[in-house]
Order: structure tokens, then sequence, then C-alpha cells
């Protein structure tokens, strides 16, 4: 089935799965934004539990798609997995670091005799919110902006500044670092509309609701001006282009934009996504008794499809998806980054699972919904965060 | 390829082995625990009765923290090898990356999905819903354990593959070849009936502090029955597996199979070496000097279990570091010469490719391929760099093995005892019990010691050499990230430790229905 492709044929297909992760991903960052509302949403302890506990049951999964995310990167692209983490180490570390920490936190923080304290292990939660969601929007920003790394004959990579990649966040006399940070903190306050949304859906209780709802703009509203910036500026820069039969690299004004003109189809996604994201703020927040619980699967989907559309973007059309600008033609693109055939092929075999894994995801998650959390079971059962 | 900072590759060791280790401190209790609770909640649906309920539930409760932990401790594993091996996963990638994405796709997502089912779901799904979650996170984490050990596999014994001259990288020729090697079938049946045996001793010491204190009795009754059956029957598993494991060492990685019996000179009839103390650390530019102050060895035993002939020749350190005709056995000094052979093979084929200039690449070439079965010797001019360090492989192996066979002997005590109801009059087998749980802990991390140590200086066996494997990063980054984890993880096993000991301490279940 598989083997009739061909090899370009199935680095875009890889690519569209590693896209597709991206974007469920960013959607499941729903649980780092809900960390950061914690004490903000809840003002007591049975409200903070209501929303730890509305979180608990996901956070996993989030943990899961970043983990499934580096492994498929490291399978089907191992040349951007390589030179990526090994260049950027500092901000993989970072964020590598904020997902260590949260990964306990909701099992030990109301556990007795844990160590650090409750306040500890809540504040490696909004650390994990905080940092996991800016630095990992940060970093796929720098797909369309450029790292700093060459790669020699033996394709091994060689990050060219110092402080292990931190630079592209911090170095505030590039231009480049705004846009960057603009999609770091888009997907922060996205994160935290998503959590607003999911929270409304999934808890039963009127306060924690009402104040979901207040927060459902005031992070909305943020995000659309990050969002918006980070866009027009990928719309309007210059972009990395190569050659499909020389592969040399060129930059070229307008690429981005050109991409979306040549794929219509990746077009069209990307405007519903947005369509979407924005049809569930609307109907989230103005419409709230009607359809405050439906906004999360409304903006969820259009966060998956809108993140999708713009992985296709920088990964289609011969376009080089993780740049250098310190040694143009060191730039990967899904050509000179992927597996050989024979391991996209196999690969490809083991991705026929996917929709069976969504499928019984989606079964789990409905059958533990089906009940939403209230008040009445904080405080009786034992078996919560 | 090859990075001269020593300290560096040390740094990145280091770090690595700090992860891993710590990461393995959880994963083998997850593994096994998993089944266990599926055992224990099964015979609840099967019989009824809600004492099985409760049994299952606390276990449950100490599984959740121990899985947490696991899982934090798991995700820096995986991306190190970007990190901090970004080299290896060029070179090695399009091979390796491979289960690793198997066991996201696989194996992560049923773990996380049903395991928030199988912790909340009491209340909030049917039982038989509920049983299936339970299995299926057991069988997720055992399939995930599955595909990491794959891999790891595949380091050792690096088969289904070829190298690309083109692209500089070993590129997957065949896939079931890999899966199904025996160096990974062995590895992963060994680890993981290990692993439950690791568990059942936790759940029976755990269960013998409950009737040392008189507490809980019905209950801890039934979780030593469970615990010590279970325990028993992956016992005489891990003894086989392991059997099978080490002949497949001595077939593969022979250094490493001599370096764990602490063989210094080849022999027909080679004894195995039950127990011994090394009179001082051994060196191979002293040959002569005396390796064991003490040794007690039963003849013939290990030519029998390498090659089921009790007569038959196994080479020793020195056989292979200078070679023995006799025995058909390349020496390292040659192996070194044909590995540099290849190097420079390569680079001339990449040069004459450069250049268009056919008949010279195609020449290259052929001399790479001839010489590329020991390409990663050729990366070392000393051949006495390539053994690894003897001592600790030696007493890693022997601690494992020692330990394995006690933990037999304590489930057969365990079992006839609870069945003749006589598990309070034993009081000094209850003793015994809650302290050989560290011991499961140290058996199983040995395990992984000689394992990992052993094949040193090998990173892919013969092919690539730790050193050339590493990132080209800054190394006081590596030294920092290294405190960092350390601070990190110990504070993080403090508190696990801290929280599964108050659990443990503060549970009461008098009911004996």
């Amino acid at each position: 089935m598989f083997e009739k492709l061909s090899y370009l044929g199935l680095q875009e297909y890889w690519w569209a799965i590693i896209a597709l992760l991206g974007g469920i991903l960013v959607f499941m960052l729903f649980v780092q934004g809900g960390q950061t509302l914690l004490h903000r949403l809840g003002k007591n302890e049975t409200e903070v539990k209501m929303l730890v506990n509305s979180l608990g049951r996901k956070w996993d999964l989030t943990f899961t798609t970043l983990v499934v995310f580096g492994g498929a990167s490291f399978a089907s692209f191992p040349l951007f997995y390589s030179t990526s983490f090994g260049g950027a180490y500092w901000v993989w570390m970072i964020i590598l670091f904020a997902f260590i920490i949260q990964a306990v936190s909701y099992e030990y923080r109301s556990k007795l005799n844990n160590f650090l304290g409750k306040k500890t292990y809540d504040a490696f939660l909004f650390i994990n919110g905080l940092v996991a969601t800016i630095f990992l929007g940060t970093a796929v920003a720098t797909f369309f902006t450029g790292s700093f790394f060459h790669i020699n004959s033996m394709h091994h990579s060689f990050w060219d500044t110092s402080w292990g990649g931190l630079g592209l966040a911090l170095d505030f006399a590039r231009y480049a670092t705004y846009v960057n940070l603009s999609l770091g903190l888009a997907v922060f306050f996205l994160s935290r509309t998503l959590a607003s949304m999911y929270f409304i859906n999934n808890i039963d209780d009127k306060v924690v609701a009402e104040r979901s709802h207040q927060a459902i703009i005031k992070n909305a509203i943020p995000f659309l001006v990050f969002f918006l910036f980070f866009l027009f500026n990928v719309i309007f820069m210059k972009g990395f282009n190569y050659d499909p039969k020389t592969m040399v690299v060129n930059l070229e004004s307008f690429k981005y934009w050109h991409n979306l003109m040549d794929m219509p189809v990746v077009f069209i996604l990307l405007l519903l996504g947005i369509v979407l994201v924005l049809w569930g703020i609307f109907r989230g927040y103005f419409f709230f008794e009607k359809c405050g619980r439906k906004a999360i699967w409304f903006t969820g989907l259009g966060t998956v499809i809108t993140v999708f559309s713009l992985f296709l973007t920088i990964g289609y059309n011969h376009t080089s998806f993780y740049p250098s600008v310190t040694s143009l033609q060191s730039s990967l693109s899904i050509q000179n980054a992927s597996s050989s055939k024979y391991t996209l092929i196999a690969m490809s075999y083991v991705s026929l699972m996917i929709p069976f894994v969504l499928a019984y995801i989606w079964y789990a998650w409905s059958a533990m919904n089906k009940k939403r959390i209230t008040r009445k079971e904080m405080e009786e059962d034992p078996h919560t965060y | 390829m090859e990075i001269l900072n020593t300290a560096l590759v040390d740094w990145s060791r280091a770090q690595f082995a700090l992860t891993a280790l710590y990461h393995w401190l959880f994963v083998p209790l997850t593994l096994g625990t998993s089944f266990i609770i599926a055992i224990m909640e099964t015979i609840y649906v099967k019989t009824g009765k809600d004492i099985w309920k409760r049994i299952t539930k606390f276990w449950m409760t100490l599984f959740a923290i121990n899985f947490a932990i696991g899982v934090a401790t798991g995700i820096i594993l995986e991306f190190e090898f970007g990190t901090n091996w970004s080299n290896y996963s060029w070179f090695v990638g399009d091979i390796f990356g491979a289960p690793l994405a198997i066991e996201g796709i696989m194996a992560f997502f049923l773990e996380s999905t049903f395991f928030a089912v199988m912790f909340f779901g009491w209340n909030k799904v049917s039982k038989g819903f509920h049983l299936t979650s339970t299995w299926l996170v057991a069988i997720g984490s055992n399939l995930s354990a599955l595909w990491i050990l794959v891999a790891n596999a595949w380091m050792q014994n690096p088969v289904g593959m070829h190298f690309n001259p083109v692209t500089a990288r070993n590129e997957m020729l065949d896939f079931w070849n890999i899966l199904l090697s025996p160096t990974a079938i062995n590895k992963f049946l060994h680890t993981i009936s290990s692993s439950y045996v690791l568990s059942a001793i936790f759940v029976m010491g755990v269960s013998a502090w409950f009737l040392l204190k008189k507490r809980n009795l019905a209950f801890a009754k039934r979780s030593v029955i469970v615990a010590a059956t279970f325990g028993l029957i992956m016992s005489v598993f891990t003894v086989i597996t392991g059997d099978e494991s080490a002949r497949e060492v001595h077939r593969v990685q022979p250094m490493k199979f001599a370096s764990l019996e602490g063989l210094y000179y080849g022999e027909n009839n080679a004894p195995l070496a039950v127990f011994g103390i090394f009179d001082r650390t051994p060196s191979p530019y002293n040959p002569k000097a005396k390796e064991f102050a003490v040794k007690i060895e039963i003849p013939n035993l290990l030519s029998y279990l390498a090659t089921f002939n009790p007569h038959a020749y196994i080479p020793g350190i020195h056989d292979l570091v200078h070679g023995n005709d006799a025995h058909g056995i390349i020496s390292y000094y040659d192996r070194i010469k044909m590995g540099k052979i290849a190097i420079d093979a390569l680079k001339e084929f990449q040069l004459a490719r450069k250049a268009a200039n056919d008949s010279v690449a195609n020449a290259s070439l052929k001399t790479f391929e001839e010489n590329y079965k020991y390409f990663g010797y050729g990366y070392y001019n000393d051949p006495h760099k390539l053994i690894p360090d003897v001592p600790l492989v030696f007493y890693s192996f022997h601690t494992m093995v020692g330990l394995g066979f006690y933990f037999i002997l304590l489930f057969i005590f365990g079992i006839i005892y609870a069945i003749k109801d006589k598990l309070t009059k034993h009081r000094w087998f209850l003793y015994f019990a809650l302290w050989t749980i560290p011991f499961a802990w140290i058996a199983s991390e040995a395990g992984w010691m000689v394992n990992e140590f052993g094949r040193q200086p090998w990173v892919v066996q013969d092919y690539m050499p730790t050193l050339s494997a590493v990132s080209n990063i800054n190394q006081s980054s590596v030294i920092i990230t290294f405190f960092l984890f350390l601070v990190t993880f110990t504070a993080l096993l403090i508190a696990e430790i801290r929280i599964m000991l108050k659990q443990i301490n503060g549970h009461k279940d008098g009911g004996t229905k």
C-alpha cells in the first residue's frame, strides 16, 4: 500500500502526521493554560480542587502527545531531531524540566507527607503552564524565522551561537525574536482560553463557570493580538525556499503567502481553523448560557486545524521547515532531513493505528466526562488530587 | 566524527546514566504492579468480594504514586538522544527512531488514556470497562518496555541495517529482523520478567510489614499469596531468559561476556565463577597479575552454559585484544587497522563523489564495504581502550544473579507459609521479606549496569563508539543540567518514598470479606 507512494509522497505523509500531532498538542495545552488559572478561577480549596481534578484526568494525554511528537520527529525526520534538540539545548531542557515537575505535581500535591508541600506542587503546575506554552510556541515560530546552525558533510550539526538556542527567545536586538515570542504568547493565551472553555464543559459549578466565562474574553483578546501579529509577519516575511532539483536554498519574499496561494486546500484549512477558533470564542462568551459548554469543541477543533495548516505551510511546496539563518544551505526540509524510504514505509504502516488510537481516546474521554465534576464529588471521593 | 573532548563525553554519559538509573527505580515497579493489580481486580470481578476491591485500590494508589514519577523521569530519556547524543541520532536515527515512535503511538497513549479510567473511573464506568482499562494499562506499560528494549537490543546487536555512504548513516533494511532479533526477544523477556519479580517482592515485603505489625491481616495474607506465586513463576522465567541472554552475549558481544565472568585468558572447559573478589584492578598492561584474591568456580559450567558443550573454548579478554589464530579470533589491533581503512575510504568516497570522479568513488566504496564491519574500531589507536570496566561488570553481574536465586528461595517459603496459613508464625520470614525490598532494586539496577557498562566503549556494537555519539555542545551546559537532574530527581525521589511510606503506614483494612 505505502510502497506505491514516492519518496517525496512518504515524506509529505509523515510531515502531515507531525503537523497533526502538533495541532493536537497545541489543543491539549489547555491543561497547561488551566494550570496558570488555578488560583484565579478557584478562590477556595474546593474550587481549586475541582479545577485541578478536571485537568488532572487529562494531563497525561498532553504529556504523551509531546513525547509522541518527539518520537515521530526522531523516526521520520532524524536530522531535524538531532539538529534542533542537540543545538537549541537549553530551549528544550527548559521545556523538559517544565514537564518533569508537572508530572508528579498532580499526584503528589494533596498527599500527606509530600516533602515539598502543596504550594510548591501548585507552583510547579503554574511554571509548567507558563513555560511550556511560551517556549513551545516560540520554538515552533523558529520554523518560520530560522535558527543559528550549520551542518557538515557528515550531517553533524553545530549551533552557531552560545546559550543553546536561548537567543531565539531572548535576543531582543533581532526583530525575529519578537515574532518568535508573539507565537509563544499567542499559544499561552490560547491555552488559557481553551482551559476556561474546558472548565465550563467539565465542571458542574456555577461559580467556577462564571469566572471561566469571564476568563474566556480576558485571554482571547491578548491571544488574538499576538496571533495576528505573528500571522501578519509570516505572510509578509521572506521565507526559505529551495529548488527541488538542485536543493539550493534561497530567501523568497512572501514565501509563506505564496505557499498558501499555491496550496489552496491548506489556505482554506487555515481560514476554516481560524474561523472555528473565533466562532468558539464568540459563541462561548456572548451566548454563554446556550453554547458555553460546546465552545471548547469549536475552538479546540479550530486550533488543531489552524496549527495543522501552519505546519503544512512550512513543510510543503519546497520550503525549508527548519531553516538556518547563519548557513542557508544547512536549512532542513522534509526532503533532506527525513528517514530512508524503507523506514518511512515501515512507519507508515504503524501510522494506520492512529485512527484507532484517536477512537479509543475519544471513547474513554466520553465515558469519563459523562459525569461532570462537582463539589460533592471532590468532598466525598477519596481518589482525588 | 571523532569528538576529542573526553570530559564532554564523560559528563554526557554521566547524565544519561543518572537519568536512566533514576528512571529505572520506578519503571520495574510499574511494569509488575500493573499486572498484579489487574490480577487482583480480576479476582474481585470474578468473586464479587469487596476485600479484593480494597486490595486492588490500595496497591493502585501506590502504583499511581510510582507511575507519576516514572513518567517524570522518563520524558527526558526520550529527548536526551537528541539533546546529548545528536550525532548518534543522525548516525542511526533511521533505525533507532522507529521503535521510539511506535512506543509512543502504540503504548503511551494506551497507558495514559486508560490510566485515568483506572484511577478515577470506579464510579464513572462499568465494572467490565474498568477491569478492561486496568488490563490495558498493564499491557500498555509492558508494550512501551517492548519497544524501548528493542531499541536498546539493536544497539547491542545491530541487525537489519546497512550503511548508506551517501547520507553517512545506517539505514533500516529489515524491520522484522530488528524486532525479532534473539537479542531483542531475550532482552525484553528477561527485563519484564525481572521487573515482575521486583514488584512481587515489593508487594510481599509491604504485606510482610503489615503482618509483623499485626495489621490488615486478611488483606496482607491474600496479597502475599498473589505476589509470591506471581514472583516465583516470574523468577523461573527470569532465570531461563537470563540464561538465553547470556548465550546471546557470548555470541555477539564476546568482550562483554568475558568481562562479566572476569575471564582474562580463554580456555576449553571454562569454569563458571560463582563468586570472586578481585585482587587488584586487573590491567591488560599487566597480564600476569593475579586477577582474583578469592574465587569459587564450577568446572566446565561456563563452557556448557555458553555453548551446551562442556569442553568448548571460551575466549578471554586477552584473546580478543591480541587475537587467537587457533580459534579464528581477529585481534583488536587488526580490527583497528581495518576500521581506519574504512574511515579513510568513506572520506575518499565522499570527496570523489563531490568531484564526480566515479572510478575513484567506486574503488573507495568497495574498500569501505570490505572493512565496514570494524568501522567503529578505527576511532581508536589503543586496543586496551576497547575493554570495559571489568570489575564493575563482574560484580554487577554476580550481584544480580546471586540475588535472583535468593529471591526464588524467598518466594518458595512465601507460598508454603501462605498456603499453610503460617505466615505470622514465621516472623523471620516476614523480616526477610521486608528487608529484601531494597535488594530487588539493587538486582534490577545491577542488571542494567551489566548491560550498559559491559558494552562500553560501544554505543552501537562495533560501529559507533560512545565518544563519537555525543552532541557538539558546550560541556558546561551538560554539567549544569547534570546537577539540575541530580537535585530535581533526588527531591522527587524523597517525596515519592515519603508519600509511599505514609500511605502504607496509614492503611487500615481490618475486614476479612
